[in-house]
């Protein structure tokens, strides 16, 4: 009779019988400690009922926040510390070891378009908002270490609230910008056979030459779609954060946080990369996204499929047949 | 120095909700905000237990671990205190801390959580004792005017024991030696990583 009482009791607390049968104390009554343990141990959680109207309230005790702990001080610090310290080392050997892609052909004087003023101003909307919900969401994870010893704990507090506040707000024209560059540019971002033959070349960016390419090569196709699916999972886990307990429990916001930081410590490792070769890695490719005109040398090289239908559709300005300008 | 835990006998404690009652009294906190609440376990089955849980000041206390402002610290007396004016409200603490003890009240539209509020054991914050500011901030500061948290000095069935931690955890050996029985200290475990064995 007892044991029976034992079992329907270990049942109803969803915890294992033998646990607790053989740490039967008298009267049939569970010990906290042994209860706390074997929660601790399945990493499940104690609740009963409260007669608050906040349901929350009704867990006793969640032991799983030991383990989310153990992610955000250790595991967060050091995926985003090597993340994000060695892609800056990667790009930095590279620079030294590579230099700045040049136009091999140097600049030929004429442009052709590449992207429009709405392609553009979405990109530099998702960009903008990125570097800044990057550097916000750093500074959640960092800046204790890097910049509360630096300027103190009130210009700290300060720094960190309105990089809260903006981190909210901030995640709308993300979202938004995340959602138009999906529909504007996601027919150009199919795989295909010629992005396999991209990576077997290494992009051209390791070794000599150029892989045919059309709009977008294998490279850009990767981050185009790390920026929709990696973006796509920080703006939903983000929202299941700002809205909290809204239909979520503690455990499924741990979960959301652990997955917004680990997706949002890659994608900032990965934009690092696709800055530096927008910006500094590479000749002629920042006009893309300034003027949106690129030089017609630097799009045959790079993109020569797709500047083939191009000049077919007549696309090309500037003066034709002008002799090449050398490069610097 | 002491060492200032919570102890709540589970064998003892009524569900009378006084204990949340009074800290809601004598630190005017917010609505929608309860720094003390009282846990059924098993509610109308055999082994039911209610328990009055808050803040237990943890040894080692994850709330400050993860804060990413650092905005807790830990008294002389173990007292895990934390400074409102630096909290941002971020919800970190929410998710680390084994018990629920932080509460935000609600402030504007989403994301807007306000300043993180949970049990003081009665000993206000960083202001100084006892001044207007310190109250409105956190609450009564009990503690400096040499009383113990008034939801376990006002425990109807002294249930919920407050104070010294060797004292209370041999004060509750004893009840369990003189009764029989006793299911054990709620998140010590957890909080301390002691157990009150009878």
């Amino acid at each position: 009779m007892r044991a029976l009482r034992f079992l329907l009791l270990a049942l109803a607390l969803g915890i294992s019988a033998p646990a607790l049968a053989q740490e039967g104390t008298p009267r049939g009554v569970v010990s906290a400690e042994e209860l706390e343990a074997a929660t601790m141990r399945q990493g499940g959680m104690i609740s009963g009922r409260v007669t608050l109207p906040d349901q929350a309230a009704a867990n006793l005790i969640q032991p799983a926040g030991q383990a989310w702990r153990d992610f955000h001080n250790r595991t967060l610090t050091w995926v985003g510390g090597v993340a994000i310290l060695g892609m800056l080392g990667v790009l930095v050997v590279f620079y030294l070891t590579r230099g700045r892609i040049r136009v091999e052909g140097g600049l030929s004087g004429r442009t052709i378009p590449r992207f429009n003023l709405l392609e553009r101003a979405n990109h530099w909307m998702v960009a903008t908002s990125f570097i800044i919900l990057g550097l916000t969401g750093l500074n959640l994870t960092f800046g204790r270490f890097l910049l509360l010893p630096l300027v103190g704990p009130e210009t700290f507090t300060a720094i960190s609230e309105a990089g809260k506040i903006a981190h909210n707000y901030l995640s709308f024209p993300f979202t938004l910008g995340i959602v138009l560059m999906l529909l504007l540019w996601v027919k150009d971002n199919i795989p295909n056979r010629l992005d396999i033959e991209w990576f077997k070349q290494g992009g051209g960016l390791i070794g000599k030459g150029h892989p045919d390419s059309k709009r977008f090569n294998g490279g850009q196709k990767m981050v185009f779609w790390l920026t929709i699916l990696g973006g796509g999972a920080v703006a939903v886990s983000g929202y299941l954060l700002i809205f909290p307990l809204q239909g979520t429990t503690v455990a499924d916001m741990q979960l959301a946080h652990t997955v917004h930081a680990l997706v949002g410590v890659l994608m900032i490792a990965a934009m690092l990369a696709h800055i530096y070769i927008g910006s500094i890695g590479m000749e002629g490719a920042f006009d893309a996204m300034g003027s949106g005109q690129v030089d017609l040398n630097w799009a045959k090289e790079h993109h020569n499929l797709w500047t083939q239908e191009q000049l077919a559709a007549g696309r090309v300005s500037g003066i034709p047949g002008a002799e090449a300008k050398p490069a610097e | 120095m002491a060492r200032l835990k919570f102890l709540c006998d589970s064998d003892r404690c009524i569900e009378c909700n006084a204990c949340v009652t009074a800290c809601k009294n004598e630190h005017e906190v917010p609505w929608g905000i309860n720094r003390r609440r009282v846990v059924t376990i098993n509610d109308g089955r055999p082994g039911e237990r209610s328990i009055s849980m808050a803040c237990m000041h943890c040894t080692d206390a994850p709330c400050a671990a993860v804060c990413p402002v650092s905005c807790f610290y830990t008294t002389a007396d173990g007292v895990v205190l934390h400074d409102k004016d630096l909290c941002i409200g971020c919800g970190y603490c929410f998710y680390a801390c084994p018990f629920g003890a932080p509460q935000y009240p609600r402030l504007g539209n989403f994301g807007g959580r306000g300043k993180m509020d949970k049990c003081t054991y009665c000993a206000g914050g960083p202001q100084e004792d006892n001044t207007r500011v310190e109250y409105t901030q956190y609450g009564s500061n009990r503690l400096a005017e040499g009383k113990l948290p008034i939801c376990a000095e006002m425990c109807s069935t002294k249930a919920l024991l407050a104070g010294d931690g060797e004292i209370i955890a041999s004060i509750y050996r004893e009840r369990v030696q003189t009764r029989g029985y006793g299911s054990g200290a709620w998140g010590w475990r957890t909080a301390y990583r002691t157990t009150v064995g009878a």
